[in-house]
């Protein structure tokens, strides 16, 4: 339903994702893996139009994405950003709305429908915010505004997600509360969910296939089992690094040895 | 289903009457009470002045709509329809102008500081006025005209200086207003120096802003000026709420943010263009009125913005006739009154961002 082809992005000179391609199917979850500085996010952004590729294309729906104009595009693909810093009041209910823009029926007046606010209510229930759809966004915990932002996301009904870095303010229960929301989207609604992360073992345990990336190039793509092996994470974060089965998932789980450590 | 059709019923029941979301309705209610305040606010402020005009007669002739000249003699008749009034409606263009303007640009450039007196695009508007009147002064229409691509240019300077790699914080913009008024003002002063003796003193207090000098071709063009922009900005309220979150994100949720930001910069431009042109720079009233109708009724744009040019307007009016009757026979620039209810907040509002 979102496929990338061949993307090459290009800031000034410097190469930044050099040619990697993706293909996101309906009800599954992929994660991309690499070092910092990597072109994860880069790539993400290119997916819906926020940086132009210098090459390559990405179509939606075998579609070249810019045959559709924004609004189109936001009611098929939902971004959810490294948090932007918020400097107006708004409750999360009003934030959670703005999830609804891209279907209102004029491109910018307008109110929300009775559908609108049944949907926003409902990802509010699903994200559990309900109880504080009335509160300022700037009044919440980190990880409730993360969930705000995921709320607002899902609120757009689009059958793609694109998530960067989602779990990265958040602690081991939110996390876990997060992907498993995404998982329910894509297992029941057969949306298709993109994930850029720093926590492997995350990706290992909630994505169907892993891209692995290190200097705007893909290393590796597949499943977890295929990707996640010692020789390509250690090629890919220049660490030596045990990969073994998770006692109780079975998923590949992937611990980092360090060279210099406390004496036990 | 069973879970997700019991949250639907809770929802529906529960939780539609729990907050108090910005609607068609509550914004219909606040502009018409919004739009008594501004008609009542021009009724009683043409009662007021330095020359005194007796109040019942004055209102009959008002309600008549200046068909019936009332108990008023010609005189008293001629101040309040050929003066009093055409001020006041002026000032009300111009306040509601620079209130929308205000509200536009700081839920443009997510910036609670964003004011048109501030970024210098004022003084903008103010350079293009002086050129027009030192070289095609027969002209009045060059004013507004000059004063609107003065406004323009200053707009886009500002905004590229503002924006870094991070993108605009409310420092870096507030500085980069600064280098443009500063710069502009010493190109008024420059212009100034070209002008003969006599003209530069209604020029200074022109320059405050003015509403004495209200021009009966002019008056028309701002109050169209002001209706027009303010509809057009607040039909992009929804977008500009998006906005006001983050350009990245509204870009996601889809805004077209380049065509936005676009019509924001020329209908503020035209807004600041016109009320410059009639009236000087009257500061701070882009960022007091846009603040505490955000405060009062929210931060929705669809009726902040309609509501901060209603707001506007009434806050205009009254500071000029405080400035028009508190030395009288003398007055002092409608500047004055508004940047010294202003800055004070200026200073706060920095304080908190």
């Amino acid at each position: 339903m979102l496929e990338a082809r061949e993307l090459t992005i290009k800031y000034g000179e410097r190469i930044a994702v050099a040619g990697v391609s993706i293909v996101l199917k309906p009800g599954e979850i992929s994660a991309i893996i690499g070092p910092n500085g990597a072109g994860k996010s880069t790539f993400l952004e290119a997916l819906n139009g926020q940086l132009e590729p210098a090459s390559g294309v990405v179509l939606i729906d075998g579609q070249p994405l810019q045959k559709f104009n924004r609004r189109t595009i936001g009611r098929r693909i939902a971004v959810v950003a490294q948090e932007a810093e918020l400097r107006f009041p708004v409750t999360v209910l009003e934030f959670v709305l703005g999830g609804r823009f891209a279907w209102a029926a004029n491109a910018s007046w307008g109110w929300e429908t009775d559908h609108d606010i049944t949907v926003a209510n409902e990802v509010l229930h699903e994200t559990e915010l309900a109880e504080l759809s009335g509160r300022l966004m700037n009044e919440l915990s980190g990880g409730e505004r993360q969930r705000a932002v995921l709320a607002r996301a899902l609120a757009t009904e689009a059958a793609v997600l694109l998530l960067d870095e989602p779990t990265a303010n958040l602690d081991l229960s939110h996390q876990s509360t997060l992907l498993a929301l995404v998982r329910n989207r894509c297992d029941n609604q057969g949306a298709a969910a993109l994930v850029v992360t720093h926590d492997i073992n995350l990706a290992a345990e909630f994505a169907d296939n892993v891209l692995l990336m290190k200097d705007g190039k893909s290393i590796n793509s597949g499943k977890p089992q295929e990707v996640l092996t010692p020789s390509l994470l250690r090629d890919a974060f220049e660490i030596r690094v045990l990969v073994d089965a998770h006692p109780v998932t079975g998923v590949p789980r992937v611990t980092p040895v360090h060279e210099t450590r406390r004496q036990v | 289903m069973t879970v997700i059709e019991s949250h639907r019923n809770r929802s529906r029941t529960v939780y539609a009457a729990s907050y108090n979301r910005t609607t068609l309705r509550k914004t219909l209610i606040a502009c018409a009470v919004l739009t008594g305040a501004l008609l009542l606010t021009v009724i009683m402020m043409s009662l007021v002045g330095s020359e005194h005009l007796p109040a019942s007669a004055s209102l009959c002739a008002l309600f008549s709509f200046g068909r019936s000249q009332c108990a008023l003699t010609t005189d008293q008749f001629d101040i309040l329809f050929q003066i009093r009034l055409p001020r006041i409606l002026l000032a009300a263009a111009v306040g509601g102008s620079l209130a929308t303007a205000g509200a536009s640009y700081q839920a443009l450039l997510r910036n609670p500081l964003a004011e048109p007196y501030l970024l210098g695009i004022s003084n903008g508007a103010a350079v293009g006025t002086m050129v027009a009147l030192v070289f095609f002064g027969g002209n009045e229409w060059s004013r507004p005209l000059l004063a609107f691509v003065g406004a323009l240019l200053a707009t886009l300077a500002v905004y590229r200086l503002a924006r870094g790699r991070a993108g605009a914080t409310p420092e870096r913009l507030v500085l980069a207003g600064v280098i443009v008024t500063t710069f502009l003002s010493s190109v008024i002063v420059f212009v100034t120096t070209l002008m003969d003796a006599t003209r530069i003193r209604s020029f200074t207090f022109w320059l405050l802003g003015d509403l004495s000098g209200t021009s009966k071709n002019l008056l028309p063009v701002a109050i169209a000026i002001a209706i027009v922009g303010t509809v057009v900005l607040a039909a992009n309220a929804r977008s500009l709420n998006l906005l006001m979150l983050g350009e990245r994100d509204a870009f996601d949720l889809g805004v077209e943010v380049g065509k936005v930001r676009i019509v924001v910069f020329v209908v503020a431009s035209l807004l600041v263009g016109s009320s410059v042109a009639a009236s000087g720079s009257v500061g701070y009233v882009g960022l007091v009125v846009p603040h505490l109708a955000r405060l009062s009724l929210g931060s929705d744009n669809r009726l902040s913005i309609p509501a901060a040019a209603l707001g506007g307007a009434v806050f205009v009016i009254v500071a000029d006739t405080v400035a028009r009757t508190m030395i009288a026979p003398r007055e002092l620039p409608v500047g004055a009154i508004t940047a010294l209810i202003g800055a004070p907040l200026f200073i706060y509002l920095l304080k908190r961002t």
